[in-house]
């Protein structure tokens, strides 16, 4: 791969208590790419995108977003590095007791400050309609459905123009057209707003819709890793059980 | 048959009782530890938030609205427990007092005990349950969800957004409500003195306020600053700190308001001890 790698693991630990969740991960995200993981519930999937973003503290090895290393960043420059990641959890954690509207003015008034009140506004009107819900504008986050909350919690997402995104379970809990609908999203985002991501999945008809290159984790280290056709023509029994 | 060896019987019975001990004492210790790494955790948490406080870039915006949802949606529940408080001290003591002669005494008595004492506590009480379980449950669920990890990459410091505002906010408000309070619970009283005779209110007043000193009304006020310090911390600090289940939403709230009404209590007590060295 020509590309420069925006996102580098090397040899990443972490536990809790006694239980290891990585053992040893090693990965590249390259500029441009989508890079799905895979791994069964509780194989370290989510650990590993909180430990890129520093919501979750490395025990041993090095995360570089940027070339700026994660674990060794203070609070102000984890600040401005975190303008330039985009993470869509897995509940969507829309802020509740606001409007869909304030939630989408919340981090851009944070990060992007030097914008006007219209060019929030107009910044704020172009992202729901990228996500195909405009007219969502004034509702509250409990007036929405599920689909509809992870197209918001996406469209807050990348009204900051993030540079890396990752997604964490982005079609978990959602209906098969509605899961597609979110697949088709994210690969759009990554074509006109040129990020590179991080898809945490076990939704394979997910993980073939957005993937360029993929990565399965097992026992908290990495199993195998290669396109989506080498997945797809693995014999190996466990890469084979989620492709079945 | 099998012989007895009084020798194995007694190693094996020291070897029970050994495990058994350190077993205890393992226990123990990490109870001792967890003791006192929450200590550890509850100052860190105060160091940060006073650090916080002093930050440029302070919530004002968030703030205010706290400022609002603690101190003007509260003011139903404490203008009527503030007024009943008043009534029914008025129609309670003023028996006794007319046995003694001294039904004068009776709007100054009720004023100085709802000023020093009554007003201060019961709405404090009346504020950790309201104020305290509505913190632990908000902070508790936002965590739950995690709407404070997604105000944390979303360059958000949630600590300052989310803690710093509620804190300050109940610092603030509670001192004002106590004071709400104190004037309903006085207003009461008259309506109570008001039911069973017939007290002018200009007169009732006067008598009310002519043996409330200074000293009466100041220490009330100081402690009542500490009163809504230790709400809005140890709401904050049950929900901020609140575990990933559903369960621990119900958990934090309930340990909110628990903690809070004793700490209320013994802050109370340390302030009265305080009070009573200076007069």
């Amino acid at each position: 791969m020509n590309a420069k790698p925006v996102v580098e693991i090397k040899n990443l630990k972490k536990s809790f208590g006694n239980q290891e969740v990585l053992t040893d991960v090693s990965l590249n995200l390259y500029e441009g790419e989508n890079l799905v993981v895979l791994g069964k519930s509780g194989s370290g999937k989510s650990v590993l995108i909180k430990c890129i973003v520093g919501l979750l503290r490395a025990d041993a090895g090095s995360v570089k977003v940027f070339e700026n290393d994660v674990t060794a960043l203070n609070r102000k420059n984890l600040g401005l590095l975190r303008q330039k990641i985009g993470f869509l959890f897995q509940s969507g954690a829309l802020y509740d007791s606001m409007t869909v509207k304030q939630n989408l003015e919340f981090p851009l008034r944070r990060i992007k400050k030097d914008l006007s009140e219209k060019e929030r506004d107009a910044k704020i009107n172009e992202v729901l309609e990228n996500v195909g819900l405009a007219d969502a504008l004034h509702k509250m986050p409990s007036q929405l459905s599920g689909g509809m909350r992870k197209r918001i919690s996406l469209a807050r997402t990348i009204v900051v123009d993030p540079m890396v995104m990752l997604y964490d379970e982005p079609t978990t809990g959602l209906d098969p057209v509605t899961s597609d609908e979110i697949s088709s999203l994210i690969t759009e985002v990554q074509k006109k707003y040129k990020t590179s991501s991080i898809i945490i999945t076990h939704d394979i008809k997910c993980a073939h819709h957005t993937a360029n290159r993929m990565i399965m984790l097992s026992k908290g280290e990495v199993y195998m890793e290669g396109k989506p056709k080498d997945f797809e023509n693995s014999t190996d029994p466990l890469i084979r059980s989620f492709f079945m | 048959m099998k012989k007895f060896n009084p020798v194995a019987k007694v190693k094996g019975f020291a070897t029970t009782q050994s495990v058994r001990l350190s077993e205890k004492t393992m226990a123990k210790t990490v109870m001792a530890n967890n003791f006192l790494t929450d200590i550890a955790d509850v100052f860190l948490f105060i160091i940060q938030i006073i650090r916080e406080t002093f930050s440029r870039d302070f919530e004002w915006k968030e703030f205010f609205r706290q400022c609002f949802q603690i101190g003007y949606k509260s003011l139903p529940l404490i203008s009527i427990t503030g007024t009943i408080m008043g009534l029914v001290l008025t129609i309670q003591s003023r028996p006794v007092l007319i046995n003694f002669g001294a039904v004068t005494l009776l709007p100054g008595m009720v004023a100085i005990s709802l000023i020093r004492e009554m007003a201060p506590v019961i709405t404090a009480l009346i504020c950790a349950g309201k104020i305290g379980s509505g913190m632990g449950a908000e902070l508790g669920s936002m965590r739950v969800t995690e709407q404070i990890d997604a105000m944390e990459v979303s360059s958000t410091n949630p600590m300052r957004f989310l803690v710093v505002t509620r804190v300050m906010a109940a610092i603030l408000m509670v001192p004002l409500l106590i004071l709400y309070a104190d004037a309903l619970g006085i207003l009461g009283s008259w309506a109570g003195a008001s039911i069973k005779g017939d007290v002018s209110f200009v007169l009732f007043f006067s008598q009310a306020f002519a043996p409330v000193k200074f000293m009466d009304f100041f220490p009330a006020f100081i402690k009542s600053f500490f009163f809504g310090a230790v709400i809005g911390l140890v709401g904050c600090y049950k929900g901020y700190n609140a575990g990933r289940g559903t369960e621990s939403v119900g958990v934090a709230a309930n340990s909110a308001v628990v903690l809070a009404s004793l700490l209320v209590i013994v802050v109370d007590m340390i302030a009265v001890q305080i009070t009573d060295m200076m007069l």
